[in-house]
């Protein structure tokens, strides 16, 4: 009797002298999997099923409404087409290369301050208690909030620029949010202060997991400060950071409400991400084979990222 | 770092490397305060200030004659697209959404988590990762095929309605969302569940089953019970996620009356027509943010226990 479910398989054959009891008994071992199934099932039909068929519609020639004809890879080829055309830049390439841009700076800021506060948290600080949950509460606002809040803040006529050249200092300029060349870092900016705070909770919950005795013991052996923290506490935190970079990674390819809140776009689409691009292409433009494509792209990469880390860690649960 | 700077360190006098080190770091810890802080003191302060003062005045400066008119205007007056009644609709169109979303997906997950940890069958490891995996799919590669099911269940809705005078729900906005909030928040509600009852004792289980206890019986006795923490993180990220979602809402329920509050929330502030009233927007966006607020000032703990537990995985 190691586990329940081998109980069931001895179970079984007692009961076959009563048929009545066995109806019951085998319904009562199916009963498992038959709570089990409606999720499932609902998992295998909508995720993957639904899955297939935008991989299926990303082969059509759909515009507005679906068309099943399977007409070859012309949406694919028209984005990689548009993946070169950056003079004048193509929704495409804008789209990817902000993606680059706003990837790249929101996972390394978040991750860097992320360290850095839980490290200053963790110096024995007087109100922690009032500090982390601060640093913490934008994970609950939503992104349409975010975005609200920070295209009001950083507005160059009424925001942060106004209230410094109140202050007396004219010369200041910040339009970014305007700017088309720069709006995807704003874009940055008010993901990095929504995500940050969770990251440093989560570095600051690595911290503590580390065995005090090995810090003494540096200390003891004469490491400085900085040096503890470099040679032995960050190797110590990787595990950390892989989680940190997944989450931060994952939230970073479906962003796409931030980006229509904070900036509805961006000059000319100039703040799309490729989540944007799916969306107007699939519900404004008519071009839902496009659109499909793009969506079928956004997937490969976060399955190139997380079916690795999903497979390691459920191994490493089994062992 | 705590036992580094270890407090059983003689005092020197004066002002030593210690203090100013000290300093140093609350006076950091103190300046990323402020920046975490200052989007929503402004938004505050500005949901209680005149269109006169905020044209005219400080963005950080407090109200100086402070009126909660803004959101009451807000709440019941300022124009979402066509429609000029206020948020209040659109903030119950989430409310009902939540409400039976954030149930259900829960109790599928607790009852999920116990099957796949106390009766355990081949392949259940592949049925978890398969539902796990659904959580990081990007939803734009199953927008559109569910955007054609839910309209052809709605056209199939219609003619219910039309042979027999009742829908059953079919092509109801709020059904809809809430059926997709289920659908796509399994992955998360059987991963926490499976993850706690994981480490729940399998003799109980066990030694129930010995003495009769049915499936259900089991659960409803002795998971149920032991589970009230792993039910409230549940919950509250379920609550927090499905109220903030824009996505789902923008594509199922993006026009009209149906909309939930993130959506009706960007049309406020997205409106051109006429002057644009930043104090009523703003207060518009505190009472969308309200309800996780006050649930993550309530229940911070569990709050950041979800988050982890969706964060580590496994």
């Amino acid at each position: 009797m190691s586990t329940v479910a081998e109980t069931q398989i001895k179970l079984t054959p007692e009961h076959d002298a009563r048929p009545g009891a066995t109806v019951r008994s085998r319904l009562q071992d199916l009963l498992p999997k038959i709570v089990l199934a409606p999720s499932f099932a609902a998992t295998i039909v909508f995720v993957y099923g639904f899955i297939l068929w935008t991989i299926y519609l990303s082969f059509t020639n759909s515009k507005t409404f679906p068309s099943y004809d399977i007409t070859g890879a012309r949406a694919y080829q028209r984005l990689w087409r548009w993946t070169f055309e950056s003079d004048p830049p193509s929704s495409w390439y804008t789209s990817i290369t902000n993606m680059g841009i706003f990837g790249a700076l929101y996972i390394l800021i978040c991750l860097a301050l992320g360290l850095f506060l839980a490290i200053l948290l963790d110096q024995k600080i007087r109100g922690e208690g009032v500090l982390r949950p601060i640093y913490l509460y934008p994970m609950a606002l939503s992104f349409i909030v975010t975005g609200v809040a920070w295209k009001w803040f950083l507005d160059p006529g009424l925001g942060l620029e106004q209230t410094l050249h109140q202050w007396g200092w004219t010369s200041f300029h910040f339009d970014w949010i305007k700017n088309k060349d720069f709006v995807i870092y704003t874009v940055v900016i008010a993901g990095v202060w929504q995500a940050s705070g969770f990251i440093m909770a989560m570095f600051l919950a690595g911290l503590r997991g580390i065995d005090g005795e090995i810090m003494k013991a540096a200390q003891i052996d004469g490491a400085s400060t900085f040096q503890l923290y470099r040679r032995i506490v960050i190797p110590m935190l990787r595990p950390v950071f892989l989680s940190a970079f997944i989450v931060l990674a994952h939230l970073a390819i479906k962003s796409y409400d931030l980006v229509v809140a904070l900036t509805s776009g961006g000059p000319g689409g100039s703040a799309w991400l490729p989540s944007n691009f799916m969306y107007e292409f699939t519900f404004k433009r008519n071009e839902m084979a496009v659109g499909s494509a793009s969506a079928v792209i956004m997937l490969m990469t976060l399955t190139a990222i997380i079916v690795p880390y999903l497979y390691s860690e459920l191994r490493e649960k089994q062992r | 770092m705590s036992a580094v700077t270890s407090p059983a360190r003689p005092a020197s006098s004066g002002m030593s490397a210690r203090t100013i080190n000290r300093i140093v770091i609350y006076g950091l810890l103190a300046l990323f305060a402020i920046f975490y802080l200052m989007p929503l003191f402004v938004m505050l302060v500005t949901s209680f200030k005149t269109m006169d003062e905020i044209q005219n005045g400080n963005m950080l400066a407090l109200p100086q004659s402070p009126t909660i008119e803004p959101w009451f205007k807000a709440w019941g007056e300022t124009c979402v697209g066509l429609t000029c009644a206020g948020i209040k609709g659109y903030f119950w169109n989430s409310i009902k959404m939540v409400v039976p979303a954030v149930l259900i997906s829960t109790l599928l997950g607790a009852l999920n988590g116990y099957v796949l940890t106390k009766w355990r069958f081949r392949g259940h490891t592949l049925v978890f990762a398969m539902m796990l995996f659904a959580c990081f799919i990007p939803f734009q590669s199953v927008l559109l095929p569910m955007a054609t099911i839910l309209g052809s269940l709605g056209r199939f809705g219609a003619t219910l309605q039309n042979a027999t005078g009742f829908n059953f729900g079919l092509g109801n906005s709020t059904v809809n969302l809430v059926f997709v909030h289920v659908v796509y928040g399994l992955g998360f509600t059987t991963l926490f569940f499976r993850n706690y009852y994981e480490a729940f004792p399998t003799e109980l289980v066990k030694a129930a089953q010995v003495d009769g206890a049915s499936f259900f019986q089991i659960f409803r006795r002795i998971m149920l019970p032991n589970s009230m923490p792993i039910f409230v993180v549940t919950v509250i990220y379920q609550f927090t996620n499905i109220w903030n979602d824009f996505l789902f809402a923008s594509a199922y329920a993006g026009t009209g009356d149906v909309m939930p509050m993130t959506v009706a929330l960007n049309n406020v502030v997205n409106t051109s027509t006429g002057v644009v009233e930043y104090n009523v927007n703003m207060a518009a966006a505190m009472i969308a943010a309200l309800p996780t607020l006050i649930v993550y000032v309530v229940a911070g703990r569990y709050f950041v226990r979800g988050l982890m537990a969706g964060a580590v995985k496994g």
